[in-house]
């Protein structure tokens, strides 16, 4: 296969006393869309965070498209635009419109001009299918719209990869469909992607490759239709019966 | 001569009000020039110390809550009696005027730090994890995404501290300041008449009601809408 875009290696993550990611290791090729999921609590975000460095992982390393992520030498700042991330609340500036929002880091981080990021902005919109909402702030947008800005505002600095966590569990049902499809559509451009999601439908027909956690550590991992039919750990097999049956 | 009459006289005596009217002026001058340099020195170094407060270095954040405590603490006339009588002492011997001025922007400076810093407190987790997340630094997520939400948040509560404080420019008095109510008192005694405390009164009015009712309609103006 290709190189790998994102190799994390024996991440641990201490909170205090709370030992939260016990060695992980993540290795994801471009292209590839690996699909996280497991119980709450078992560190999937907290995975996530360490990969850009929100989080500074206690131990371990992350190379993130040739750069050390924790080498303090490294300009985080710069290093951080390869690396989309779409979160749970999405998170959009509420004091900013739709364009604002997307072209903040594209003015002030890529050195785009005001003419330059509001193009690129426009098209990012564009993409996500909102073009006609730049100039509306969060608040006059729905939940499914607000998330797709977010989505927007992170391709619009053409990353490398992007993480997605939970993009979805704050949405009304009837609004997940519009995000899940722009998903859809990045990974169709050969984004490469960390999806952590209960979205499982998605999984099935999206993932390269289905990811367990459980307890800060990886259990299993494999082509979604292993992991989902025939996993090979009780405690995958015990998760997934579970989640089937909601 | 009924008792109107002579409450009138006693307390709206257009004689005495018409001669001591430039005084009364001239304090409103005093006044306001007073009140500006307060405001804006005293929300600058108080926006200036939440700021510093947010790089969260901690002997530095603990030197700020101290100071902050202490001109939160004392009565404003106390302080400015101290840097009245006290400084000179020390060799430098600031006028009334400066040592209203310097006490009410410390005391400004102390409330609206704490003002500020709570705005900046306020502004969800997610707001910086986004922006830091798109490659912007502390400085320009702070500047760019937080402040301009924590402002807002933070101008109802700073207008009604600014008008509280600057309120105070008539304990400039007890210093020699001749500001209104100094300027009032004076045409007091020499007129044996309180006529001029009277146009002291309208004159703070004049002044004051009309930033307190623009309070009021900035307070419904910068209510977050979401
Ligand atoms: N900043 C923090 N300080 C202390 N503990 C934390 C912190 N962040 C996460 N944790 C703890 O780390 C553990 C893993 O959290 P994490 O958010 O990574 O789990 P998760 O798998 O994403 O769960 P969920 O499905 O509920 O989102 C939890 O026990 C959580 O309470
Ligand atoms: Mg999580």
């Amino acid at each position: 296969m290709s190189n790998p875009i994102v190799d994390a290696r024996a991440i641990h993550k201490h909170f205090g006393p709370l030992h939260v990611l016990k060695g992980v290791d993540l290795e994801v090729v471009e292209r590839e869309l690996v699909f996280v999921i497991g119980p709450s609590g078992s560190g999937k975000s907290t995975l996530l965070r360490c990969l850009n460095r929100l989080e500074e992982p206690s131990s371990g390393s992350v190379v993130v498209d040739g750069i050390d992520m924790l080498d303090p030498r490294t300009d985080i700042n710069h290093a951080r635009q390869r690396i989309g991330m779409v979160f749970q609340s999405f998170n959009l500036y509420p004091h900013m419109t739709a364009l604002g929002n997307v072209t903040l880091a594209l003015r002030k981080v890529a050195g785009k001009s005001r003419a330059e990021a509001d193009a690129l902005g426009l098209a990012a919109l564009q993409r996500v299918g909102l073009a006609d909402r730049a100039g509306h702030t969060p608040g006059q947008l729905s939940g499914g719209q607000q998330q797709r800005v977010a989505i927007a505002r992170a391709i619009a600095l053409e990353p490398r990869v992007m993480l997605f966590d939970e993009p979805t569990s704050a949405l009304d049902p009837e609004l997940v469909g519009s995000v899940l499809e722009v998903m859809r559509d990045l990974r169709q451009s050969g984004m490469t992607m960390i999806v952590v999601s209960h979205e499982m439908g998605f999984a099935r027909n999206a993932a390269d490759r289905v990811v367990f956690m459980d307890d800060g550590l990886i259990v299993e991992q494999g082509p979604p239709a292993a992991i989902f039919e025939s996993p090979a750990q009780e405690r995958t097999r015990a998760f997934i019966g579970q989640i089937q049956r909601h | 001569m009924t008792t109107w009459d002579r409450f009138v006289e006693t307390f709206f005596n257009a004689k005495v009000m018409l001669k001591y009217l430039p005084d009364i002026l001239s304090g409103m001058v005093v006044t306001i020039e007073l009140a500006v340099l307060i405001v804006l020195s005293g929300l600058l170094a108080g926006l200036v110390l939440a700021l510093l407060r947010a790089l969260a270095i901690r002997p530095l954040n603990w030197l700020i809550i101290f100071v902050v405590d202490l001109f939160r603490s004392l009565p404003p006339l106390v302080i400015i009696v101290l840097i009245y009588f006290g400084l000179p002492a020390a060799g430098v011997s600031p006028s009334g005027f400066v040592s209203t001025w310097l006490s009410l922007a410390f005391v400004l400076m102390a409330f609206s730090e704490e003002i500020f810093w709570a705005g900046i407190t306020s502004i969800p987790k997610g707001q910086w994890e986004a922006s830091r997340s798109t490659g912007l630094s502390f400085g320009q997520t702070l500047i760019n995404v937080v402040l301009p939400q924590a402002l807002r948040l933070t101008i109802p509560p700073l207008t009604n501290r600014t008008i509280a404080i600057t309120k105070g420019t008539a304990l400039g008095t007890v210093v020699a300041v001749t500001e209104i109510l100094g300027q009032a008192s004076s045409a007091v005694s020499n007129s044996y008449n309180p006529s001029p405390l009277m146009m002291g009164a309208a004159a703070y009015l004049v002044l004051f009601l009309p930033v307190v009712v623009a309070s009021r309609w900035i307070e419904t103006k910068f209510a977050w809408k979401r």
